[in-house]
């Protein structure tokens, strides 16, 4: 059900998230040391490129590995017709996608 | 699912109970039979007492009796395993057997699959030598302690049993993957010198049901009878795979 593709696809967002994670969750440790707060987050992100970069591949990066992921759990336990698996997996992508975006614009803009 | 064997113990009166799938898939049910107990005794040897003793009409699949054909895997107790190798005290549970046919595999018979699924997967996988050579050439010389002639060695004393096919659960949820058994096989002829098809054989390994379906469950060699690593064999088809998809694939 899983093409060589979509495979080493999944495999190379694997291991662009990584290293990703690390970051996220090393930032989120250091951000919160001061108490948390909503300004001195938003200092930090607000018009840098670098973070926009950062949080856009990441957020790419999880759409994709999350929608192949799901394809080959769908295509599995429910064995659905491939078209309906193809567009059930485009439509996880784009949703993951275009909320993962909304959330980079809401803290970069 | 090895712990399900566990705590085995003698049978109380002498005799085994024994549990044996009837008929088909579909329409079969459990028939109980009662067999004396014996020293050294295997699940085949069980299997054929029942047969001779008190049904002959019971349908089942044997060979060699010593564990080199692969004719009588059965499912013992949940657990594939190769019946003329398998002592029946190493898996009754208070003297209590069920023996059922293979899992992953059409039931024509009782205990007798249809193997035909497995192999035609052999064949899907291109399990068979592309040889380069003809009788007249003289005998391939290969270095035992190349890492291609260990890697082929690692995997090629598969007897066909298709004890990983049953034991897979991504051949129950795909039934286009091709399985442990001819992913193993494709692997160690990836690794044979004398073979010419290897391009050929990695795109038929990588194909829709190809190794990248593999979550690596390893049920096929915890339950392997002659211990090989099926996913072992898997994850170097992957990797081969890999090499191939930035230009360094086999020729």
């Amino acid at each position: 059900m899983i093409g060589p593709r979509l495979w080493l696809l999944q495999r190379a967002t694997a291991l662009i998230m990584a290293p990703f994670v690390l970051v996220h969750l090393g930032l989120i440790i250091v951000a919160v040391q001061g108490g948390l707060d909503a300004s001195e987050i938003l200092a930090r992100t607000q018009g840098s490129w670098g973070w926009a970069l950062f949080y856009v591949a990441f957020v790419l990066a999880v759409a994709i590995h999350a929608a192949i992921g799901l394809r080959v759990v769908i295509a599995e336990t429910l064995r659905p017709r491939r078209w309906v698996l193809n567009l059930t997996a485009w439509v996880i992508l784009i949703v993951l996608a275009v909320l993962g975006l909304r959330a980079v614009y809401a803290v970069i803009a | 699912m090895g712990s399900i064997d566990s705590g085995s113990q003698p049978a109380a009166n002498g005799k085994l109970e024994i549990k044996i799938w009837r008929g088909r898939a579909k329409d079969g049910a459990f028939s109980a039979y009662q067999v004396p107990e014996q020293a050294h005794q295997t699940v085949l040897d069980v299997v054929t007492y029942v047969q001779r003793r008190i049904d002959a009409t019971l349908a089942y699949r044997f060979a060699c009796r010593v564990g080199m054909c692969g004719s009588c895997a059965m499912t013992v107790n949940g657990v594939p395993r190769w019946t003329c190798r398998t002592d029946v005290k190493t898996v009754a549970r208070k003297g209590r057997l069920v023996i059922e046919p293979l899992r992953n595999l059409p039931v024509v018979k009782d205990l007798v699959t249809d193997m035909a699924p497995f192999f035609d997967k052999w064949q899907a996988a291109e399990g068979r030598l592309q040889a380069t050579s003809d009788r007249e050439a003289e005998v391939a010389t290969i270095d035992p302690a190349s890492p291609e002639r260990k890697a082929a060695d690692a995997g090629v004393e598969c007897i066909n049993c298709a004890v990983c096919y049953s034991a897979c659960d991504v051949v129950t949820w795909n039934p286009d993957y091709l399985g442990p058994a001819a992913l193993n096989r494709a692997w160690t002829l990836q690794n044979d010198e004398r073979d010419g098809g290897k391009a050929e054989r990695l795109r038929a390994v990588t194909s829709d049901g190809g190794c990248q379906n593999c979550h690596s469950h390893q049920s096929c060699t915890e339950h392997c009878p002659v211990g090989l690593s099926p996913t072992a064999s898997i994850a170097g088809l992957k990797r081969m795979a890999t090499r191939a998809a930035f230009g360094r694939g086999p020729r």
